[in-house]
């Protein structure tokens, strides 16, 4: 070694000394599934919004489906959070008293205007079918439906073009919100200036198209299991158009993923020392090998092929699944690598700690299932009151 | 056995007298108790911090680590455990041992925070030492702290007299401040569950007296003191010519906590 060495510059490997408070992993899998969660929440949201803002007709079957599968995320999406907090009852003292410089304390307004505009979207958009099934339902289901159409059964001509204008509105500034949700969970993370491998300007860039990413994904695995569960036929065009979208994001994704470890490898600076040693070892095998070696570029290759070549439709149908669960899987991972690898570096940049997640612990892996599983039940319930497809009865109108 | 069968035979016997005695007791405990805690008995540590007028906010105070007289005996651990009932596995303040060889690799460590002592040399050390020292490490209570910064419910907070401190009854336990400071000084209290750090002893300073950790220090490595008070050391030391850092100056947090004789290896 150099006997000229910069601060702090040291072999870590000789020396792998941890600060003895940097032992423990304080943000676990609970904060692994809080990103998950919302970023699925964002990207669902802007299939939907492809349809109604930009006007991508190929999507119109998935359009009103994916608003419910974000809904549902959505209500799930603080769960993790309140989980994790040590004191979840003093969790409203955040809106309530937030202290303005504090990037966490923006969570719950962000997180309520998000909610809100995405319910009155909702709302409005399923106005007519809501009208339609309240006609026909009667007792328990008569009320809920006339509590969602909020005192309106006006379907008239002028009426439907008001619920259109506003529905246009909703989605528009839905866009930029779904945008701000994302981006701003990924300054969270890129704000900590302490930790090396978080604090990059391309954070939040990269969690944001990650969650697209994420979304399109979901909303491709549920549309075509659901599809084949009931035995309904699948609008191989919207499939097709999902794919190329999830391409285009995924591409943007992974290349900025890629960038944000090439500008540190390249600019080299003692940071880099520490996250060499980090991608090197604990992370060697969660991101070299599985994000990016099985996870990355194996769905890239699918993608791009699913993409540019018109294969027959059980080919599409066969291999879009398959693709968008591995985008999942990588999505997850990555979060995993972002939460939970930037905590294994000791900040005395000297060493690494190890953390293995426990199943029945209170932030554990079984914990973790149910918070995952919890949205597929909220979803199915949700089905229940309103219809997932356009095709279905009761849902033709204007 | 048999006490409590004599206790309850003298509550059985004399009812009256006997609660006469156990309140006499707890009034006489409970005064002496006071009396002594009240601070009168040490003399003032910290000088001007008891006089009528003295203005606690005016007040400049930094601490200052020499480590070319730290030890390593571990004293201001133990005071400061004790101090504050740190639990185990969690560390207000820790001594790091640094060893260079003449490769020039260096070798740290600091076993349960240097809280036993450092009584045995290492053995692993594959070439000649060429060098070797001890470094305290606290809270480094920065002028521009990165926990107040980003607790969402402003739990913790710089005081007016400069003092970075956890408000407890409002800490919602996120444990953002711990990923946020850069010098790992935070832990999350498993008790309490709320973040919980080193406070270079408010409660002892606001009475006049130094913190637990440099009033134990048997080799003055630990100062503290007020910059505004020209007669105090710590003045004397900063505006002397020596060699004084603060840790992660590239931080730019700005810590009140300097280092003499910091070397270029500790981080």
């Amino acid at each position: 070694m150099s006997a000229v060495a910069a601060h702090g510059e040291t072999i870590a490997a000789v020396s792998n000394y941890i600060f003895p408070n940097d032992l423990h992993v304080h943000w676990s899998l609970m904060i692994v599934l809080y990103p998950y969660i919302t970023g699925l929440v964002a990207g669902a949201f802007i299939v939907s919004s492809l349809y109604h803002v930009f006007h991508i007709k190929a999507l119109k079957p998935v359009a009103q489906f994916s608003l419910l599968f974000a809904l549902a995320f959505l209500i799930c999406a603080t769960w993790p959070l309140l989980n994790h907090l040590g004191h979840p009852e003093r969790a409203m003292s955040m809106m309530l008293t937030p202290n303005p410089t504090s990037a966490m304390a923006g969570f719950g307004y962000i997180y309520s205007a998000y909610f809100i505009v995405l319910l009155l979207e909702i709302l409005f958009i399923f106005r007519p079918t809501i009208v339609h099934l309240g006609v026909k339902a009667n007792g328990l289901m008569k009320a809920i439906y006339s509590v969602l159409a909020i005192g309106s059964d006006n379907l008239s001509r002028k009426a439907l073009a008001l619920d259109h204008k506003i529905i246009a509105f909703l989605a528009a500034i839905g866009i930029p919100m779904a945008c701000v949700l994302h981006g701003y969970v990924g300054f969270i993370f890129g704000g900590i200036k302490a930790n090396p491998l978080w604090a990059t300007p391309l954070m939040p860039l990269i969690f944001l198209l990650s969650a697209c990413v994420s979304g399109i994904a979901g909303i491709i695995l549920t549309y075509i299991l659901l599809m084949k569960l009931s035995g309904k036929q699948i609008d191989v065009d919207c499939v097709q158009t999902l794919v190329k979208f999830l391409w285009g994001f995924f591409i943007l994704d992974f290349v900025f993923e890629m960038l944000e470890i090439f500008s540190h490898f390249y600019m080299a600076t003692h940071h880099w020392h520490t996250l060499e040693a980090l991608y090197s070892g604990p992370l060697f095998n969660t991101f070299w090998v599985a994000q990016v070696g099985i996870f990355s570029v194996i769905p890239f290759f699918i993608l791009m092929a699913l993409s540019l070549i018109r294969f027959k439709d059980g080919i599409l149908l066969f291999f879009a699944p398959i693709v968008s669960f591995m985008i999942l899987i990588q999505v997850l991972l990555m979060r995993w690598n972002v939460v939970v690898g930037g905590q294994l570096m000791s900040k005395s940049e000297r060493g690494a700690t190890t953390f293995h997640p426990m199943w029945l612990e209170k932030e554990g892996i079984l914990v973790a299932i149910i918070i995952m599983v919890a949205p597929v039940i909220i979803l199915w319930i949700i089905g229940k009151i309103l219809p997932f497809w356009q095709t279905d009865e009761g849902t033709r109108t204007a | 056995m048999e006490d409590m069968k004599a206790i309850q035979n003298e509550i059985h016997n004399d009812r009256r007298g006997f609660l006469k005695k156990v309140l006499a007791g707890t009034i006489g405990g409970s005064l002496l108790m006071v009396y002594s805690a009240s601070g009168q008995e040490i003399a003032e540590q910290i000088p001007g911090m008891r006089e009528e007028d003295s203005v606690f906010t005016k007040k400049n105070f930094v601490f200052i680590v020499d480590i070319t007289r730290c030890i390593g005996c571990g004293s201001c651990c133990v005071a400061d455990k004790n101090e504050y009932n740190v639990p185990d596995g969690n560390y207000r303040t820790w001594v790091e041992r640094y060893i260079i060889d003449d490769h020039d690799e260096v070798f740290v460590d600091s076993p349960n925070g240097g809280l036993d002592g450092y009584t045995k040399a290492r053995t692993d050390i594959p070439h000649p030492v060429r060098d070797t020292f001890f470094v305290p490490k606290l809270c480094n209570m920065c002028e521009k702290p990165s926990c107040t910064q980003v607790c969402p419910v402003g739990a913790t907070y710089k005081s007016e007299d400069g003092f970075v401190l956890v408000d407890a009854k409002r800490c919602v336990g996120c444990g953002y401040c711990i990923q946020a400071c850069p010098y790992s000084v935070r832990f999350l209290h498993p008790v309490t569950r709320t973040a919980s750090k080193c406070t270079w002893c408010y409660h002892r300073v606001r009475k006049g007296l130094l913190p637990a950790c440099v009033s134990v220090c048997p080799v003055q490595a630990r100062k503290f003191g007020d910059l505004n008070d020209k007669t105090s050391e710590v003045y004397k030391i900063m505006r002397e010519p020596h060699i004084i850092s603060v840790l992660k100056p590239g931080m730019g947090n700005e810590p009140q906590l300097h280092y003499l004789g910091l070397r270029r290896e500790v981080v």
